[in-house]
């Protein structure tokens, strides 16, 4: 399973991409796998502000609904309009076109504590 | 039949207002019997139920309901008794909820018990909804949240939602019990109450649980009991004794009464006596005239479900309980942890039980993992092959801490020879999903609907 290179990751299976101020935020590969298709997403309004590691989204899939947690603080700034219509889009892309939320960090010391891709894959690997 | 119940008539009463009247008779009331009766045993043989075969559901309790429950809410003077008949002409009805709100108060070691609740979700918001009254009271009204963990029943956080509290998600450990160090974490002065079911829904009893009752009381919050797996510890343990404040049950599951599928069903709770003036009325009370209705208080939370709450499935648990006695309840307990036991020593031999290194009590969880990552069989697969044989299918993905979960629940109203059948099934499909994949993912073929498109279904759901 390739991990994109440039994204850090939760121990909760999320991703984040930095890009100067903000973060754009999914769900990884392997969660998706975990849950199969994905059939509702639940977004934030744009504007609601968010402390790391609380619950940012929710997502239902056939076999549970599961929180998605932010993995920086911040405040939301942009959904990803487009699962409404196309949820698939998560379990097709969910390093592309699946992302959820962007975020405007309030705090980038916050990213030192997420994992890299190679601290990632091997966290994975150890799940049961 | 009355001329008025007959359309096959009644469409023709032309003192009835035109409005009023069908335009034409119902087919029911035209066809004759014979074809009446065919069409609704047919109807009944496109089900898998638990009076056609065995059904291993876990966490649903699928016991057999025994007929005796059924015979006697057909009774008259049950059946025919109206919510509105002065309480002198139902003493016989009053005694028989008097008599189960007794003997439930007695097994669950709870104070009061409070029969209206139409089913375990609407039991769990009725006494959540006392136990924000409870803290309303106390003016203690900082706490909205409940603590819930990660593997607990979907209700639980859904009903903390609708009493209009925040859900704190509590981490389970590596052994698949509650983390202690997690919960003292989470524990404050917001904390109203954690939800626990004991045994858990990995089949695993919460040994910690003496511990975890003095850390949520000492935070000041209430424990509640989720009932629904109360069959594993009927007359054994009871949810009051280890520190439990709160308790549903769900007549359903333990005690016998045909499961609802969303018709009326009854999950009652039961309080400690700190919580049972929040609890709804009107109450029943034992006067010198016999057994009478008294109003609640103003501190109940008032009125939950019409007159008696689903009178008819109350009666059906009554007479379960009359039948077992307290030996027999006791044997309930013992033999569904029995038969479970049994078979997760079976299955362990097909299937890996990852928290099944020690003894489980009445249900446990078996992962197909290994045969998705080999065989491209999930748990789904072998959900929908074992309906081909006629069996209905495990719990399939829950709880999630397992992949690939099969949640398996024997109850103790099954006889050792329909588990090894069950087994040689399991090894059946298993083998098979090496050597035929297809026939799993093609499954079912012998039933009357085939593989239905889920995913369709809750993509673009047609409501109406």
């Amino acid at each position: 399973m390739s991990i994109p290179e440039d994204l850090k990751y939760t121990k909760d299976h999320e991703w984040v991409r930095l890009n100067g101020k903000t973060g754009l935020i999914g769900i990884t590969k392997f969660a998706v796998d975990q849950l199969g298709d994905i059939v509702h997403a639940d977004l934030p309004s744009p504007g609601r502000s968010v402390k790391q590691h609380d619950p940012i989204a929710s997502i239902e899939s056939v076999k549970a609904v599961s929180d998605v947690f932010c993995p920086v603080s911040g405040k939301v700034v942009r959904v990803n309009l487009n699962l409404a219509p196309s949820p698939e889009t998560v379990n097709l892309d969910p390093y592309g076109d699946g992302w959820m939320v962007e975020v405007e960090l309030s705090n980038s010391s916050e990213i030192a504590s997420l994992m890299s891709a190679a601290d990632y894959q091997q966290f994975t690997a150890g799940h049961k | 039949m009355s001329l008025w119940f007959d359309t096959a008539r009644s469409h023709r009463i032309t003192s009835l207002p035109g409005h009023l009247r069908r335009r034409a008779p119902l087919l029911i009331d035209v066809l004759p019997e014979n074809d009446l009766v065919r069409h609704h045993v047919n109807l009944s043989r496109k089900n898998l139920c638990v009076d056609s075969s065995f059904y291993p559901l876990g966490s649903c309790t699928m016991k057999y309901s025994s007929k005796a429950g059924e015979a006697a809410a057909a009774e008259r003077g049950f059946f025919q008794a109206h919510p509105w008949q002065p309480d002198t002409e139902v003493q016989g009805v009053l005694a028989v909820l008097a008599e189960l709100q007794a003997d439930l108060a007695a097994l669950t070691g709870m104070d009061a018990v409070c029969l209206y609740p139409a089913a375990g979700a609407h039991g769990e918001l009725c006494a959540l909804k006392a136990a924000r009254q409870y803290f309303r009271l106390k003016k203690d009204t900082g706490r909205l949240e409940v603590l819930v963990p990660e593997n607990a029943h979907g209700t639980n956080p859904a009903s903390a939602s609708m009493a209009g509290l925040r859900v704190v998600v509590v981490k389970m450990n590596s052994a698949g019990r509650v983390d202690l160090p997690d919960l003292r974490a989470k524990l404050s002065n917001r904390t109203a109450v954690l939800m626990l079911t004991n045994p858990n829904t990995l089949g695993l009893f919460e040994t910690d649980i003496e511990s975890i009752a003095r850390e949520v009381h000492a935070a000041g919050g209430l424990l509640y009991y989720d009932g629904a797996n109360l069959n594993a510890i009927l007359g054994r343990v009871r949810p009051g004794d280890m520190g439990f404040d709160m308790v549903h049950v769900n007549l359903h599951k333990t005690f016998s009464i045909p499961h609802g599928a969303g018709g009326p069903g009854a999950g009652p709770i039961g309080v400690k006596a700190h919580l049972a003036p929040c609890l709804p009325g009107p109450y029943l009370t034992k006067s010198m005239f016999g057994h009478v209705w008294t109003p609640a208080g103003t501190e109940s939370i008032g009125r939950f479900h019409s007159a008696y709450g689903n009178f008819l499935n109350l009666m059906k648990a009554w007479v379960y309980l009359r039948l077992l006695g307290d030996d027999g309840a006791r044997r309930v307990s013992l033999a569904a942890v029995l038969n479970a036991n049994y078979l997760q020593e079976k299955i362990k031999q097909i299937l890996p039980v990852p928290y099944g290194a020690g003894r489980c009590m009445h249900e446990f969880v078996a992962s197909a993992q290994t045969i998705k990552e080999n065989f491209g069989v999930s748990a789904m697969d072998i959900a929908k092959r074992i309906l081909d044989e006629g069996i209905y299918a495990p719990t399939v993905y829950f709880p999630l801490l397992v992949r690939e979960a099969l949640m398996i629940e024997p109850t103790e109203t099954e006889r050792r020879e329909t588990l090894d059948h069950f087994v040689a099934l399991m090894k059946l499909i298993v083998e098979e999903a090496a050597a035929h994949p297809d026939r799993l993912h093609d499954a079912p073929v012998r039933q009357p609907v085939r593989r239905v498109d889920e995913v369709r279904a809750a993509r673009h759901p047609i409501l109406k």
